[in-house]
């Protein structure tokens, strides 16, 4: 097993504070390992964003973290844990350790500043000791990686097209060769052509550069294809992990079926397509038991008053997945 | 340039139709309060001076509306916007020219400088929410709410008098020829201060407040988030991102609300007798002098339309998807 | 170009999610706003002042007497004028006047400016190009100036006279407002539909657009209120309107044109002037209110400090989120579960 590179531990985020405090993700235990890809799926409220922004500390207010850390494994010293950082030592920490590739690509960039500005001025925050002309060649060589051309460096994000500004993105999110990606739906807005390009590059750059991913999507056979390990999210929490092909074949939790079954295979046996019926919880009024009974074709009694712990199913002996459910075989 | 083109065409028609309305006014009035005033300087005018009251008043009551109309265009153009009867017999054109200098050194600086202190103390106020300066806003509302006239009259009362340092009426001291002399700027200067920051008082609040508002509403934009995640200086982020976005609609409010402020302002010239525009107008209302009247407001509208134009430009400059490049 | 200095037209994306959870759960009326609601309490006052001045004033406004320039005192509560007269009564009855022109301004520009900018916006086309050029070119050309020159043709402008004026001068800014807003709305799905379903443009502004424009309309109406008491004190300030009338301006002319100021009777303008800025800053302050609650991001929020796991006390910010002490954290269902178990 590779080392880990970003440990998530028992870590909550609430909106609002005291009594008025909702939380959004709960107790979420996660680890993503150096050099591979970890796919983290769920709807939309299912609180995988949440769970990006909280892990960056970037969550906005009413925003908080309630509980847990997030242990980073820098190429060379002591772990140490995000949470804990000061102001300044997060910044320092944000872009060159972890960076992050936003959904919206139209409104990540400063519409006032060219690219090249908005590239340069990450460059000089984190290394001031680089020469100009430096800093503009290594923007320059990270942008051509990512397949745009130099002379569009003067360019503004308005007189480029979606496509190019998420390449820029990308590019401005290698730039100080991070040792974690986190992509937040980076190709959701884009068209399927587009995304297919720009993930094939993401892969090639990958294995050149051996950074990690953490990679959220709602589109589960996106990350099938792409990911090496598979995490869902269903109302703030991991209900199951698995590696991508198992996860594939054998899923365990009936949430993580109905996902499944909700979007077309990219390549691979046609399979039947059913949605999951009912929408996600509302976080300010959450099931009691487990939180997806309520639409759960599966459901019976126990699932309505107990919730589910995560740990290695009891029917597959494998150390590398685990599972929150009360269906025979799965939680322990 | 195209941007810059429209509103060309936007300005050049505004102008047309202030000259429009300034020609429309007069005609209005009931009763022939200019004949009366033309009949009391009655051989202290000559045949021309007369006949160019009688185009801009349309005391010509053989001649259409429309050869009026063209008459008064002409006139307009050479200059001729008739005698004041206040500073009989000075040309009205010749009075603005005296006076407008001293409005555009007062009131053109202090409504930029208040437009630049608001919102430099709005971005501060928006970007850190709940600090102290959210607890200014109240007396900044409270200081809006004051007529610059009243504030004038009271910075007077409290601060002017014969041993103070601040002048309570007049552009200079009494005795002094204007020119550009080191002695004279000095005094000039010291008469405008109290004025000016009468002016100052009353006017910064809106644009701390509308900078505040438009700072909270940027700072939840997603390139905000993305300059914290990339770890960048707080005062990168404040300035070159979040506060850099919130100043283009604040620009273009400046502009459309020119009009608005400057109508304030030259109250202030009334209160201190500040040898302004503002000052001419009031002149001219107390004794009905109609020429003058109708040439201030035509100087008050074009002034605002050019600093309209130069506000353009300035966003222009900022924004540059106004600009079209090739 | 975009939305000028109201921010209500700046509708708020949405936040990550959940965010805006809380707000909608708890949702303020707006009269629980308190600076709405002090706003409300000061402007009600006024009202009734207006309402009841004359009759509640101890002496006839315009009556002389031989106390002349005197100081406040039990008798005179804001002194006299140099004719000996009440300054508190002409304070009093003069309410009626401001209140009178500055709510008849209002509302003659609101209406005008929900014809003119509500119009433009659902129109479209060659209407809206016109009816934009003409509310800018009134939004440009000042409007105090204007309206001196207009109000001082009119021989003797009353209090009608001068709201009128007012009040056709100035409903530009609204109407601009109200054009992009409904620009907005009018690309909605829900109006889209109304339209392609063939209901009647009538029904579709009445039904559809109306209701959401509810808040801007209010905030326009305050706004132009505050102009028009501005500009009518204004105006018999520097004498053209009628003096015979008493209003806040009507004193403060008098003790402009009588020189109050050398003689050191502050009381002459102080008193008209304070009653203008309270005014004033009651109508601000229900304007913030509308604000607010249509955009609760602006508000001022109270509660931001908060206690972190390092026993700082820190500020809720963008981009950097508190971390809150341990001990707060959520009770995690493992607990609960061995619990259960050893139960």
């Amino acid at each position: 097993m590779k080392a880990p590179v970003l440990e998530i531990k028992n870590f909550h985020v609430d909106y609002g504070l005291g009594d008025e405090a909702v939380q959004a993700v709960r107790d979420v235990t996660l680890t993503l390992h150096r050099g591979e890809v970890l796919g983290l799926a769920g709807e939309s409220g299912s609180g995988k964003s949440t769970l990006a922004y909280g892990v960056t500390r970037l969550l906005p207010p009413p925003g908080v973290i309630s509980g847990g850390s997030v242990v980073y494994h820098p190429a060379s010293g002591d772990p140490y844990d995000v949470m804990a950082l000061t102001d300044a030592e997060l910044r320092a920490f944000r872009w060159a350790e972890t960076s992050i590739v936003f959904q919206g690509a139209m409104n990540s960039l400063n519409p006032v500043h060219k690219v090249s500005t908005q590239m340069l001025d990450v460059i000089k925050a984190h290394e001031p000791q680089l020469s100009p002309q430096a800093r503009i060649a290594r923007a320059q060589e990270m942008l051509k990686l990512v397949g745009i051309s130099a002379d569009r460096m003067d360019a503004y994000p308005h007189q480029l097209s979606g496509g190019m500004r998420q390449r820029v993105m990308i590019g401005m999110a290698l730039v100080l060769e991070p040792q974690v990606v986190i992509m937040d739906e980076p190709t959701t807005a884009l068209d399927v052509v587009m995304q297919r390009q720009i993930l094939a590059q993401l892969v090639e750059l990958r294995e050149r550069l051996g950074f990690s991913v953490l990679f959220i999507t709602h589109d589960l056979s996106l990350l099938v294809e792409f990911s090496d390990r598979i995490a869902i999210m269903y109302g703030g929490r991991i209900v199951e992990e698995a590696r991508s092909k198992d996860l594939y074949t054998d899923s365990l939790h009936p949430y993580s079926e109905g996902l499944l079954k909700s979007f077309p295979a990219l390549r691979g046996e046609r399979r039947e397509l059913s949605g999951i019926p009912g929408s996600p919880p509302d976080l300010r009024g959450m099931p009691t038991g487990c939180s997806f009974h309520p639409r759960c074709p599966q459901a019976f009694d126990r699932c309505s008053t107990e919730i589910p712990v995560l740990g290695i199913p009891s029917a597959r002996n494998d150390p590398h997945r685990s599972v929150a459910c009360w269906l025979p075989g799965r939680t322990a | 340039m195209k941007f810059l083109l429209q509103r060309l065409v936007f300005y050049v028609f505004t102008a047309w139709a202030a000259l429009t309305i300034n020609f429309f006014i007069p005609r209005m009035i009931p009763g022939d309060p200019v004949t009366s005033l033309i009949n009391k300087f009655q051989g202290q005018m000559s045949t021309d001076a007369i006949n160019s009251l009688y185009v801009l008043f349309g005391l010509d009551k053989n001649a259409s509306l429309w050869s009026q109309y063209v008459d008064y265009w002409g006139q307009v153009f050479r200059g001729d916007l008739g005698l004041s009867f206040t500073f009989f017999p000075t040309p009205v054109a010749e009075i603005l020219r005296q006076s407008l200098p001293w409005t555009i050194a007062l009131v053109g600086i202090t409504t930029f400088a208040s437009f630049m202190i608001g919102t430099s103390l709005g971005v501060l106020a928006g970007w850190r929410r709940g600090s102290v300066m959210d607890g200014l806003l109240p007396v900044t509302t409270f200081l809006s709410s004051i007529p610059y006239f009243w504030l004038g009259l009271l910075a007077i009362t409290l601060l002017a008098g014969p041993d103070s340092f601040f002048p309570s009426s007049g552009g200079y001291e009494p005795g002094l020829v204007p020119s550009w002399n080191a002695e004279f700027i000095g005094s000039a200067v010291q008469h405008s201060l109290l004025p000016a920051i009468t002016i100052l008082i009353s006017s910064v609040s809106g644009w701390i407040l509308t900078m505040r508002n438009m700072m909270v509403t940027v700072a939840s934009e997603d390139y905000i988030t993305v300059a914290h995640a990339k770890g960048l200086p707080e005062r990168r982020v404040m300035v070159s991102y979040a506060a850099r976005n919130a100043l283009l609609p604040n620009v273009s409010g400046f502009a459309l609300s020119l009009g608005f402020i400057v109508g304030g302002t030259l109250l202030v010239e009334i209160v201190f007798s500040y040898p302004g525009i503002g000052y001419n107008l009031f002149q001219a209302v107390g004794a009905k002098d109609y020429p003058l009247m109708q040439g201030v407001f035509l100087v008050i509208t074009l002034s605002v339309l050019v600093a309209n134009l130069l506000a353009d430009v300035a966003y222009l400059l900022l924004d540059p998807r106004t600009r079209k490049e090739g | 170009m975009s939305a000028p200095t109201s921010t209500i037209t700046a509708v708020t994306p949405e936040g990550p999610e959940v965010a805006a959870a809380p707000a909608k759960r708890r949702r303020l009326r707006f009269v629980a706003n308190p600076k709405a609601a002090t706003g409300l309490v000061v402007l009600a006052f006024f009202c009734l002042i207006a309402i009841i001045g004359p009759w509640i004033a101890p002496f006839d406004p315009s009556a002389r007497s031989s106390d002349l320039i005197q100081a406040p005192s039990g008798k005179h509560w804001f002194g006299t004028t140099h004719l000996g007269q009440d300054i508190f009564s002409q304070v009093l009855v003069g309410t009626r006047g401001v209140m009178f022109v500055g709510l008849l301004a209002g509302l003659v520009a609101t209406a005008l400016s929900i014809l003119i900018g509500v119009s433009a916006g659902f129109l479209g086309g060659a209407a809206d190009d016109s009816l934009s050029a003409l509310s800018n070119v009134f939004l440009v050309i000042p409007a105090l100036p204007l309206i001196i020159i207009v109000a001082s043709t009119i021989p003797s402008a009353g209090d009608l006279m001068v709201a009128l004026v007012i009040g056709l001068t100035s409903w530009a800014w609204g109407a601009r407002v109200l054009r992009a807003q409904t620009l907005s709305l009018r690309r909605r799905d829900y109006v889209e539909a109304a339209r392609a379903t063939g209901e009647s443009t009538w029904r579709i502004i009445t039904f559809e657009i109306m209701p959401n424009l509810t808040a801007i309309i209010a905030s326009g109406f305050v706004g132009t209120v505050i102009f028009a008491v501005m500009s009518e004190i204004t105006l018999a300030f520097i004498g053209i309107s009628t003096i015979s009338e008493w209003n806040w301006g009507t004193i403060l002319f008098w003790a402009q044109s009588q020189q109050a100021l050398a003689q050191g009777a502050w009381w002459w303008f102080v008193p008209a002037g304070l009653a203008i800025a309270i005014l004033g800053t009651a109508l601000s302050l229900i304007n913030f209110g509308i604000d607010e609650f249509v955009s609760p991001r602006l508000r001022s929020s109270g509660h931001t400090r908060i206690k972190t796991k390092d026993g700082h006390s820190v500020r809720m910010r963008v981009g950097f989120t508190p971390v809150l002490s341990s001990k707060q954290a959520p009770v995690t269902p493992v607990v609960r579960r061995e619990q259960e178990e050893v139960a």
